[in-house]
């Protein structure tokens, strides 16, 4: 596993990614490959855009980006050929389909969720008979001015 | 033989732990004074013990002794001191041991400043500690032991990760762990509270203090890990939602949600359930970070040799504390009624909004972290969720506690007034509102990202000198600045940190510059405002690497602004290569020249990059740090710590 780990750190290691022979001249076109690169997973390498990574495997699908995007394709069309031969692992940014809305939902749902929980918590505390200060025990009123006079 | 006696002292340790996991506690419930007792010197020793360990395998690192399998693992003679001593914790077993003894320190800071604290509480506190004590030094000495020997001890070691080999890297993790494992106290006090069955304001005071200081090392270890990554790595990207982020993330998020709800339970004695299950979480979030780095569960690039044996017993262990702690907390929540009132409109409501803005956030970093392995095991989905998803499902959280913070942070408390605070707000609004839309004229493209950061950085900036202003009241009078209490300078300098920190995060991603070419010796070139050029190549020799070193002139109008010389590195004996990016630092934002292979066509690959703001970000975190330190120097925390405290120097680390 260990030697495995430090594979993957030698393939995906700190260098340089995108080489220069790899840009196209049109900066619209690269632009548009750079784009899409970043949201496209490296598959041999952890959480690394293609953008950012070392791995030639990494290359050749930066290459392919831009052999699609010459060849006319959309970013969409360019997209869906990637996950059409590597899956939808390599995209970096789920899809919504199938159980994903629950991924892409779960924040939002919870924060409804909480956001209610809290305002009905604040209403109660606001409706609440103001007892607090009033209703120390005597034990406590004691144990209070221990503290406060530091040194309890 | 120093490392037998290492060896020996941390079973002792463990050992000493188990005791002061089992008499303390038993003298609480009995209420037996002198059982009670035990935890204090138990907790003292249990910690010299574990120094002594840890002194004697760092002293292994430093004279290269390679009859110990770890030192020959993680190191090599010729490397320069200061990585030898950071070697200790690059590893697995040595961070653990480090992860002990943070544990143990922070276990016995509560024993030398807890004389305030009610004995069976302090006694109970220093119990649980001394459980979670327990597993880890099984863990470390059954699993992980950094002190075994090798039959034949090799010539020479096989060096540590050169990445690793960075001043920045090598105090990440003591400051992370600092953090991480100081949350165990917070968990500490919550879970003996739990079995105490009270909660009250002092409660909240007493534990605020830890929580403050965890969240503050938390947030110094992430800001190194990031910049670290920033300068190291080679392209300049300084966070990558990775799970090893992430698990250092959700537990700092979690932290400076209790930070805040610990207030309230201070204050007005509510809040106090959600607090305790905060302070549990937090620290599970720790243990889930352990596990997530340690287990190969979820591979990282971070991630330490990974070991199904290991992964299990530190589950185990996060299942335990953290099942055990919520279940006692389910059996008591009940009992901890709160007391205080306050109005819809207050600064604790305020508190609580911040608390679910945060604790939302550090879920959808949970949910993002962990949604790979759940759609593989129950959906049969092999995908990846990296940062797109992370920017676009955690972003509005941090924007919204952003834009709510200053006109909370001024709210009155108990019963506050909105129009009042908003009127106090408007030269805040106007600036942030003004700069915001200088900003949106300045740019090129038509994103809001960069508009939307200066906003909110300008906002929280200037929000903060607000607060502070309206403390001085009508007068005017200046002088009073200084008087006002430390917490309170804490406060706005920590909220002003976190608007600088997110300006220059907008600011970096929205407006970076990046320039790729095979550059040919005394051929200029410009990148936005900026001429390069490339003067010379040459190899250069450093203790245990060679690298080739570019020279590269930078111009303005003509006139220099910095001469740079990145370098690719080499390292023989581990077998990698690393770029050394050079970086000019400046406020208004760093350039930053990597140099790479030459070209079949003559040149070299240079990389240029401009980053507007970078170093707000970390400029940012360590104001929150600076803040969090303010306030944890303010004088109600020593009243708080007590007549033993008093007698004391002031600036004693725990306070």
């Amino acid at each position: 596993m260990k030697r495995l780990a430090l594979i993957l750190l030698l393939l995906c290691g700190p260098a340089l990614a995108v080489q220069p022979d790899e840009i196209l001249a049109d900066p619209a076109q690269e632009a548009r490959a750079r784009e899409i690169s970043q949201g496209l997973r490296c598959l041999v390498c952890q959480n690394e855009n293609i953008d950012d990574s070392n791995a030639s495997l990494a290359r050749d699908l930066r290459l392919l980006v831009r052999e699609r995007i010459t060849a006319g394709d959309s970013n969409a069309e360019v997209i869906d050929y990637l996950v059409d031969r590597y899956g939808e692992f390599v995209l970096l940014r789920p899809t919504t389909g199938g159980w994903n809305w629950l991924l892409w939902a779960a924040g939002p749902l919870l924060f409804v969720f909480a956001l209610g929980l809290g305002g009905l918590y604040i209403r109660a505390r606001s409706k609440a008979e103001a007892e607090s200060e009033a209703q120390l025990s005597p034990e406590e009123q004691a144990r209070l001015k221990q503290i406060l006079d530091g040194n309890g | 033989m120093i490392n037998e006696l290492g060896h020996f002292a941390l079973i002792l340790a463990a050992l000493i732990a188990c005791v002061q996991a089992v008499v303390p506690m038993i003298g609480a419930s009995k209420r037996w004074p002198g059982w009670m007792a035990v935890a204090e010197p138990a907790a003292t020793a249990q910690f010299l013990l574990t120094a002594i360990s840890f002194a004697a395998l760092m002293h292994a690192f430093i004279v290269s002794d390679f009859s110990l399998k770890l030192v020959v693992e993680n190191s090599h003679s010729a490397k320069p001191l200061i990585y030898k001593i950071s070697g200790v914790w690059g590893n697995h077993e040595g961070s653990m041991l480090l992860w002990v003894l943070i544990l143990a320190l922070f276990g016995a800071m509560a024993a030398w400043f807890g004389g305030n604290l009610p004995p069976t509480l302090r006694a109970r506190v220093l119990g649980v500690q001394a459980m979670v004590g327990v597993a880890f030094f099984a863990f470390i000495l059954f699993t992980s032991n950094p002190f075994l020997r090798l039959a034949v001890p090799p010539f020479d070691g096989q060096d540590l990760n050169p990445l690793l080999q960075d001043p920045g890297l090598a105090f990440h993790p003591p400051f992370l762990y600092l953090g991480y494992v100081g949350l165990s106290l917070c968990f500490s006090f919550a879970a003996a509270a739990l079995i105490e069955g009270r909660v009250d304001a002092a409660w909240g005071r007493w534990v605020r203090p830890w929580t403050l200081l965890s969240w503050l090392f938390l947030t110094i270890g992430i800001a190194l890990g990031s910049w670290w990554a920033y300068y190291e790595l080679g392209w300049g990207g300084f966070w990558f939602w990775d799970p090893v982020e992430n698990a250092s993330f959700m537990p700092w998020l979690l932290a400076a949600a209790l930070l805040h709800s610990a207030i309230v339970v201070e204050k007005r004695e509510a809040l106090k359930s959600w607090t305790i299950l905060l302070a549990i979480l937090a620290f599970g979030f720790s243990l889930v970070g352990t596990f997530i780095v340690r287990s190969g569960l979820l591979t990282s690039v971070h991630a330490f040799a990974t070991d199904p044996e290991r992964g299990l017993f530190i589950l185990a262990i996060l299942v335990v504390f953290t099942g055990g702690a919520l279940t006692l907390f389910a059996a008591r929540a009940g009992t901890m009624q709160a007391k205080g009132v306050f109005g819809v409109v207050s600064r604790e409501s305020a508190l609580v909004a911040n608390n679910i803005l945060l604790a939302v956030a550090c879920f959808v970093v949970f949910v993002g972290t962990l949604w790979p392995l759940v759609a593989e095991m129950l959906f049969g989905r092999k995908l990846s969720v990296g940062a797109p998803f992370f920017n676009m499902a955690f972003t509005p959280f941090m924007v919204l506690l952003g834009v709510i913070l200053p006109i909370g942070a001024l709210l009155g408390w108990k019963r506050g007034k909105m129009g009042r605070a908003l009127r106090q707000l408007v030269p805040a609004f106007v600036l942030a509102v003004a700069l915001a839309g200088l900003a949106w004229a300045m740019q090129s493209g038509r994103s809001l990202m960069g508009p939307v950061g200066m906003f909110l950085g300008a906002w929280l900036v200037a929000s903060s000198v607000t607060d502070l202003l309206t403390r001085i009241g009508q007068g005017r009078d200046y002088g009073r600045l200084l008087r006002l209490p430390r917490a309170d300078w804490g406060k706005a300098v920590a909220h002003a940190g976190m608007g600088v920190t997110m300006a220059g995060i907008a600011g970096l991603m929205a407006w970076q510059q990046e320039d790729i070419r095979a550059a040919t010796l005394n051929t200029p070139w410009t990148v936005g405002a900026y001429e390069f050029e490339l003067m010379n190549v040459e190899r250069v020799q450093g203790p245990n690497w060679f690298a080739d070193q570019g020279e590269i002139s930078v111009r303005k109008d003509g006139e220099e602004v910095a001469h740079l010389y990145p370098q690719k590195r080499s390292y023989p004996v581990a077998k990698m290569p690393t770029t050394e990016a050079a970086i000019h630092n400046a406020f208004r934002g760093d350039i930053y020249v990597v140099i790479g292979d030459a070209q079949q066509g003559g040149g070299w690959t240079v990389r240029v990059y401009l980053k507007p703001l970078a170093n707000w970000i970390w400029g940012g975190a360590l104001l929150m740090a600076l803040g969090g330190a303010l306030s944890l120097s303010d004088r109600r925390f020593r009243v708080a710590a007590g007549a033993r405290k008093a007698t004391q120097p002031s600036g004693v680390p725990a306070e």
